[in-house]
C-alpha cells in the first residue's frame, strides 16, 4: 500500500521481467538435471524452485507492496511446512537409534 | 454511517474504509493459502520420506515421465500466471475489456495444460503405470543407469515403483483439480466483469483469484522437478 492507501500498480516491465526470469530458470532447472551432481541435484532443483516461488510471491502476488502482516502470513505458511518436514525427518531418521523392546 | 458522508457502495458496513476492506480480504485469502500450503505440504512430506527410503525405485519410475511435456506445461503455467497478473493489473486500472481478454487467455492456457495432462495420463494408462491391479513394470536398468543395489533387487521393487506413481497421480491430480476450480472462478469473474461489477476501487474477486492462481502455479513449480527430474543424468 502506498501512503494514500491506494494499491500499488506495478509497471508492465516488472511483470515481463519476472516472467522472463521464471522462463529462464525453468530452462536452467531442466539443463542442470542432466549433470551428475550427486546429492546436490535435488538441492539445486529445490533451490531454483524456491527462488521461482519467491519472485512469484513478491511480484505476481504483490507481497512486496503489501502490508507487513501479509508477508508474515505467507512466511508463517512456509515455516509451518518446514516444521512438518523437519519433525517428520527427525522421527524417520532417528528410528532404530534406541534399542527397542517387544511391542505390547 | 449516520454522518451522511458519501462512501463507496462496495464498502461493507463492518469496515471503516475501502483500504481496510481490501487489506482484510487479502489477509483472509493469504490465511486460506497458508492452509493450502499445509494441504499440499502433507503430500510433499510423504513423498520426501518415501523418496528417501526408495531412491532407486523413484529414479526408475520418474524416468518414464516425459520431460518434454513436463517442461512444456511448466512454461504454459508460467505464461498463465503472467496473463493472470495482467488481468489483475487491468482491474486496478479499471480496463474492463482487458480484464476479460486476459482472463480468457489465462483460461486457454489452463486448457492447454490440462490437455497435456490428459495426454500424459492416457500414456501412463496404456503403459500399465496407473497404480492398481493392472500395474505392470519391467525394470530396464540399462536405460536409466540406475545401479543395481539391494533395493533394485528387492522382491517388491515393482511395488516401490508403483508407490511413485501413486504420488504422481494424487499430487498432479489434486493440482489439476485446483486448476479446474480456478477455471470456474474465472468464468464467474468474466460474468461479473461483463455486468460492470468491477471498478478501480472494487476488484477484490479478481485480485483474490489471482492470488489463488499464482499459488497453483507455485505448487507446479515444485512438482515439476520433484516428479520429472529425479534421475536424468
Amino acid at each position: 500500500m502506498s501512503e494514500h492507501g491506494q494499491p500499488h500498480i506495478s509497471p508492465l516491465k516488472t511483470y515481463y521481467s519476472v516472467f522472463g526470469a521464471l522462463m529462464a530458470l525453468t530452462f536452467v532447472t531442466v539443463w542442470v538435471a542432466f549433470f551428475d551432481l550427486g546429492a546436490f541435484n535435488i538441492l539445486v532443483a529445490i533451490s531454483i524452485a524456491s527462488f521461482k516461488a519467491y519472485v512469484v510471491v513478491l511480484y505476481f502476488m504483490h507481497v512486496k507492496y503489501s502490508p507487513k502482516i501479509i508477508g508474515l502470513t505467507a512466511t508463517a505458511g512456509f515455516i509451518w511446512l518446514l516444521l512438518m518436514l523437519a519433525l517428520t525427518v527427525a522421527d524417520f531418521a532417528s528410528r532404530g537409534w534406541l534399542p527397542q523392546g517387544q511391542p505390547w | 454511517m449516520a454522518e451522511g458522508h458519501s462512501h463507496s457502495p462496495h464498502l461493507a458496513h463492518h469496515f471503516d474504509s475501502m483500504e481496510q476492506q481490501r487489506e482484510s480480504s487479502s489477509l483472509g485469502m493469504w490465511l486460506f493459502l497458508a492452509q493450502e500450503v499445509m494441504f499440499f505440504g502433507g503430500m510433499f512430506v510423504a513423498y520426501a520420506m518415501y523418496r528417501f527410503k526408495y531412491p532407486e525405485a523413484f529414479a526408475v519410475a520418474s524416468g518414464h515421465l516425459n520431460i518434454g511435456w513436463g517442461a512444456f506445461n511448466t512454461a504454459v503455467l508460467i505464461c498463465s500466471s503472467l496473463t493472470m497478473a495482467l488481468a489483475v493489473r487491468s482491474a486496478q486500472l479499471g480496463d474492463k475489456k482487458k480484464i476479460i481478454q486476459f482472463l480468457i487467455a489465462t483460461m486457454l492456457l489452463a486448457g492447454v495444460f490440462l490437455g497435456v495432462k490428459g495426454i500424459e495420463y492416457t500414456d501412463k494408462y496404456h503403459h500399465h503405470l496407473v497404480p492398481g491391479p493392472s500395474f505392470e513394470y519391467t525394470p530396464d536398468f540399462d536405460k536409466y543407469t540406475v545401479p543395481v543395489t539391494a533395493e533394485t533387487a528387492h522382491p517388491n521393487f515393482t511395488g516401490h515403483v508403483q508407490l511413485f506413481y501413486s504420488f504422481y497421480f494424487v499430487m498432479t491430480g489434486m493440482h489439476a483439480l485446483h486448476m479446474v476450480i480456478g477455471l470456474g472462478l474465472m468464468i464467474w469473474l468474466i460474468v461479473k466483469a461483463k455486468r460492470n461489477q468491477f471498478s478501480t476501487e472494487y476488484y477484490a474477486p479478481v485480485e483474490m483469484t489471482g492470488l489463488y492462481w499464482h499459488f497453483v502455479d507455485i505448487v507446479w513449480i515444485y512438482l515439476f522437478p520433484l516428479l520429472y527430474l529425479v534421475w536424468r543424468h
